[in-house]
């Protein structure tokens, strides 16, 4: 059987290989105020007919197709097109039948309840190459039907892309109510697509920026009143919570160490704020800054020994980054416009960031040594970018001059901007580690 | 008592008469022309004298005093936590009063407009809040009295979007928390 070329998940994961790439690649500083080079891959097709198994295996392909069409790498194909009918995991796909309708991947797959429990095998097959690329069965208690197709999502886009999935995750955020002058602030928490919203607070407390430890179901966050600021750390398993303790002046801007053994903050003092750092275990606290500027938004890299935070000591917001120790601070952001809230990527390889130039506030990523900089969203208001896992989509607030503000993601190419499906006003998204 | 009950048996006895003569008016009159003209409106009302006045002063040393007559809060331009000149007048005033009233406690609120992101808005209206700390304690208040929060850009007074309503929501408040007449 001759492979055409051209059309193989091959060729796809070598022009995936190529966009990935092409994001970082050109000179930044000469493009910094260029949109970012949407690249030229075409999302892949994928066939995914409904799972045999009655109403849940159609609704667990909904998700996996929705999931795969948000990435923004996949196409899921219209099921009015499908020549081919009533496949199931047992049976081997009519291939001729598939590549009529240009589908690159097919995923067939079952479901059915076996002593009470949801038992679902799929297979993943490359359509033109007429072989099996994935066949896996997941078991869960029916009620967690959404889990498996999150689980099914992952695999088929780890086996297609080669790096990690992020769709079996949720995403910690504030829940908005009331107009921009009465606003009430609950913490929320929603599957990565939008699913199952429920909320951690009542509101009677202002919350804000919520973060997630990048190895447990734990965030920090801080809450607001007249008589102050407090940071808290909660587990959502176990559902503890505890404050990080007094501090004279304001605290804001918490963020979990990659070990989930230390928290970074602002501490501000007769209106200076510098970074701090607690030790978890010791509740010891060291100051990382000593600047008269505006210290905040602090970010650790990956491996823990660096910390990206914002300073205006240069006269406007910019980007620095220093040893995890407070050590050796050096400005990375030289391009024109303010620079804020900046976010290690999980990798290692980006730092994401909230620009402001010209009247308008973008989502962008660059290096850690601050070259490849590119802009990826702009609007009125984006803010607060929050990376998935794999480092490869980030998610951010957007609130429009008059409107309520909404949660988007973007991936680190710029070319897929989708709305989260969220239907309620939303800000300062968290973006959980993969679950277990 | 019998007065009440007597004069609202008086009232009833007028009503009653009153729809009498409505009805002998009506049954006595022949059918009204279609086009008969709209009564004329009543006459105004010339001889109604006006509600007693009620007398009404700020307390000296009130937080409506502070409000009214002194002023509490400041405005500041983009990004800046220096104190205009032109709210040097009305802070002069607010440490005086403050003197004044010594048992006063009061609290700084700072605020930015929403063209910031929150963290870095945080620790602007921190700088505000205390900017005009100093400069209350600079003109002999005692720090003691006078708290400090920040509410970045939570807490807008101005709901609108545009440069007027971020000039609005720029600002520090001062609110009195405790003392006040």
């Amino acid at each position: 059987m001759r492979i055409p070329l051209v059309r193989s998940i091959a060729a796809f994961l070598a022009a995936l290989a190529l966009v990935f790439a092409s994001a970082l690649a050109p000179p930044a500083r000469a493009a910094i105020e260029v949109n970012v080079n949407r690249g030229d891959v075409q999302p892949l097709p994928i066939a995914i007919p409904a799972f045999g198994g009655g109403q849940v295996g159609a609704d667990i392909v909904q998700v996996i197709g929705a999931n795969l069409q948000r990435s923004g790498l996949f196409r899921p194909l219209d099921p009015a097109t499908f020549v081919e009918t009533g496949l199931n995991a047992a049976v081997q796909p009519s291939f001729p039948a598939w590549k009529q309708i240009n589908a690159q991947a097919l995923v067939n797959g079952q479901a059915r309840i076996v002593d009470g429990r949801l038992v679902v095998d799929f297979r993943l097959w490359d359509v033109f190459s007429e072989q099996q690329l994935l066949g896996l069965q997941f078991t869960a208690s029916p009620e967690n039907w959404r889990r498996v197709a999150h689980k099914i999502s992952d695999q088929v886009y780890e086996r297609l892309t080669g790096e990690k999935g992020y769709f079996d995750t949720r995403v910690v955020f504030v829940a908005e109510t009331g107009g921009r002058a009465q606003r009430t602030k609950r913490l929320a928490i929603m599957d990565q697509d939008g699913a199952n919203p429920s909320y951690l607070t009542d509101g009677s407390t202002a919350v804000m920026t919520p973060r997630f430890s990048s190895n447990s179901q734990e965030i920090t966050y801080m809450t607001l009143k007249a008589d102050g600021s407090q940071i808290y750390l909660f587990n959502l398993e176990t559902g503890r919570r505890e404050s990080l303790g007094a501090f004279q002046g304001m605290v804001f801007a918490p963020r979990f160490s990659p070990d989930g053994t230390k928290v970074a903050f602002s501490v501000e003092r007769a209106g200076n704020s510098d970074v701090y750092v607690m030790d978890l275990r010791s509740r010891r606290t060291s100051r990382l800054t000593a600047d008269p500027a505006i210290d905040t938004s602090p970010s650790f890299s990956p491996d823990g020994s660096q910390v990206v935070f914002n300073s205006d000591r240069s006269g406007s917001p910019q980007l620095y980054v220093m040893g995890a120790d407070g050590s050796n601070p050096h400005r990375i952001s030289y391009a024109q416009g303010r620079y804020t809230t900046p976010v290690w990527s999980p990798t290692g390889e980006f730092i994401a960031f909230t620009k402001q130039t010209g009247g308008e506030f973008h989502i962008g990523v660059m290096r850690a040594d601050g070259s490849d900089e590119r802009v990826l969203t702009s609007s009125y208001m984006d803010e607060g970018p929050t990376w998935a896992p794999n480092g490869r989509v980030l998610m951010f607030s957007r609130e429009p001059a008059s409107g309520a503000s909404k949660l988007w993601t973007v991936d680190v190419t710029g070319r897929s901007l989708q709305p989260v499906p969220y239907p309620g006003a939303a800000s300062d998204p968290a973006w959980s580690p993969l679950l277990q | 008592m019998t007065a009440p009950f007597n004069s609202r048996a008086a009232l009833r006895l007028a009503l009653a008469a009153a729809a009498a003569a409505t009805l002998a008016a009506c049954a006595s009159k022949p059918k009204p022309a279609p086009a008969a003209p709209p009564p004329p409106p009543p006459p105004p009302a010339e001889t109604a004298p006006p509600p007693a006045p009620v007398g009404e002063t700020v307390l000296p040393g009130s937080e409506r005093d502070f409000v009214v007559n002194v002023g509490d809060r400041v405005y500041f331009d983009f990004d800046k936590y220096d104190i205009r000149t032109d709210a040097q007048p009305l802070l002069e005033a607010q440490a005086a009063w403050l003197k004044r009233y010594p048992a006063v406690a009061v609290r700084i609120e700072g605020n930015c407009d929403e063209r910031g992101t929150r963290e870095y808005n945080l620790a602007l209206g921190a700088r505000r809040a205390n900017a005009v700390r100093d400069f209350l304690v600079a003109r002999g208040v005692a720090g003691d009295r006078i708290s400090t929060v920040s509410y970045g850009k939570e807490k807008p007074i101005d709901a609108g979007t545009g440069e007027e309503a971020d000039a609005h929501n720029r600002n520090a408040h001062t609110a009195i928390t405790g003392g006040a007449r």
